[in-house]
């Protein structure tokens, strides 16, 4: 029964995602992007993500960010496009993908 | 203010043909009248064939839900005059096979509504003489909206999950069995809980929300819904923590 | 509908469901695009990834990251982005108080103030992480 497991992750993907998305793409991508800011430089961002707490923060983010995303779009396929007779394989790629996604998080993050 | 207003009404009649057609009614026009009202004159005046649930015209039995211009009401409920200038498009609640004209089948909710024991579990019953069992106001008001619920079915015909997903137990079912597990009296939540966590019974939601939005009752089933999302899911991490000491 | 009792009443009529039936009600289609935002979530995570590796490449790598970054359509792109995250942070902290009945003692937090908690949470998170990246 991987349903409630598996909802957790979504739930769990979801707030991380809601609280702390918007001010990192407003931050990181969109305010240097347009020129509103500079970019935080080499050292604050290695500095953030060398230590410990922050790489645990940042893998949980983004571990639990792609298991959102595969519960989600699995359920908007089968409702959205009617998918249900591909139920095995749209499973089988959403958390395959987050999986193999994750395992590269990992490398990244903590190598 | 017109004097009339067009009804397009869905007619069905198996015994006539394979598939649904719309049907015109000229009605009368009446400030005070609902499309209720305008059903039963097309029944006593104009087509006497015309059929429709109906019961109580004042919004607690839940009969005559039908989907009027493409929302799910309670035509005893609706005026005509919100309606204006018309033609008003009638329908049976959609995600229900159609029985006739705007009859539909509700066999699968009823099944699924036996499915999670709406009724005080006991495991233990006190005897008679011991007194009733007593309930604070705090926890009255721990279920009361979801005690209102007149099994109108507007909430299915609102949600596309219940259309799309077969197993799908629906908001009604789920905010009734959430009345009794909230019900201090009971004590079957356990039992419950088997039916609700199939694959698609409560998972299957999507929070989609329709279903409360369109409920005369303000029960909020997708309330009750995401709440025993919760505690079905925290369920489940303490077995999974915990092995062998589930129920 | 359960597919047992389809074969007792040839006679009922059953409507298919259109494949795009969330087209027929702005609140459906408001729904899609909910769910779509998940998408965006992805992506916002792979591209945090990215750039993490840049970072841990070196001050160039992250200098040939934020060159890509200010190209107009990878500008609009973010702006895109950024738009859906934030349908994604108001529509989930909306949805909040549905799922949690919080108690204080015996009386029940109304939901507008569990609403104003979790949007107040969300502003202290944001200015967090503001402050960690920019001072």
């Amino acid at each position: 029964m991987r349903e409630p497991g598996l909802w957790l992750l979504f739930s769990a993907g979801g707030t991380l995602a809601a609280l702390f998305l918007p001010v990192l793409v407003a931050v990181l991508w969109v305010a240097p992007g347009v020129g509103w800011l500079e970019p935080p430089a080499h050292q604050a961002l290695a500095a953030v993500s060398g230590g410990v707490v922050g790489r645990l923060l940042l893998t949980a983010l983004i571990v639990l960010a792609l298991y959102h995303w595969a519960h989600r779009f699995r359920y908007t396929l089968y409702d959205g496009l009617q998918l249900y007779h591909l139920n095995q394989l749209i499973a089988a790629l959403t958390y395959g993908v987050a999986t193999v996604l994750s395992v590269v998080a990992v490398v990244v993050v903590w190598g | 203010m017109p004097e009339t207003l067009v009804l397009e009404v869905r007619r069905y009649r198996p015994e006539e043909e394979a598939e649904p057609t719309w049907q015109r009614y000229q009605v009368p026009f009446r400030r005070e009248w609902m499309v209720l009202d305008a059903l039963n004159h097309i029944k006593d005046h104009l087509d006497g064939s015309l059929s429709f649930r109906w019961s109580c015209r004042m919004g607690v039995c839940g009969s005559c839900g039908m989907m009027v211009n493409g929302d799910p009401v309670l035509t005893c409920a609706t005026y005509l005059e919100t309606l204006l200038p018309g033609p008003v498009r009638v329908e049976p609640l959609r995600g229900f096979p159609v029985i006739r004209d705007l009859v539909g089948a509700l066999t699968d909710f009823l099944v699924k509504l036996r499915r999670v024991q709406p009724w005080i579990v006991r495991e233990t019953e006190s005897p008679p003489a011991q007194g009733e069992y007593r309930q604070t106001p705090d926890e009255l008001a721990a279920y009361r909206s979801y005690a209102q619920c007149i099994n109108c079915m507007l909430c299915y015909s609102a949600c596309p999950i219940y259309e799309l997903e077969p197993g799908f137990l629906g908001p009604a079912v789920i905010a009734l069995a959430q009345r009794y597990n909230l019900d201090s009296r009971d004590q079957g939540r356990e039992a419950r809980m088997e039916v609700l966590s199939e694959h698609d019974g409560i998972w299957a939601c999507t929070l989609v929300g329709e279903c409360s939005t369109v409920c005369p009752k303000h029960v909020d089933p997708a309330g009750a819904i995401q709440r025993y999302k919760l505690e079905a899911a925290a369920a489940w991490a303490k077995a999974l923590l915990r092995p062998g000491s589930g129920p | 509908m359960n597919p047992a009792y389809r074969r007792h009443h040839p006679k009922w009529h059953r409507a298919r469901m259109p494949i795009f039936w969330w087209l027929r009600k702005w609140s459906y289609f408001r729904f899609i695009a909910r769910e779509l935002t998940s998408l965006f979530v992805a992506y916002a995570a792979v591209l945090l990834l990215v750039e993490l590796r840049a970072v841990g490449a070196g001050p160039e790598a992250l200098a040939r990251f934020t060159a890509w970054l200010r190209s107009p359509p990878v500008v609009a792109l973010h702006v895109v982005v950024l738009l859906a995250l934030l349908f994604h942070t108001l529509t989930w902290l909306h949805l909040a108080p549905r799922a949690m009945v919080v108690r204080l003692g015996s009386r029940r937090v109304p939901d507008v103030a569990v609403l104003m908690g979790h949007y107040g949470g969300w502003l202290a998170a944001s200015g967090l992480v503001a402050w960690v990246l920019l001072r």
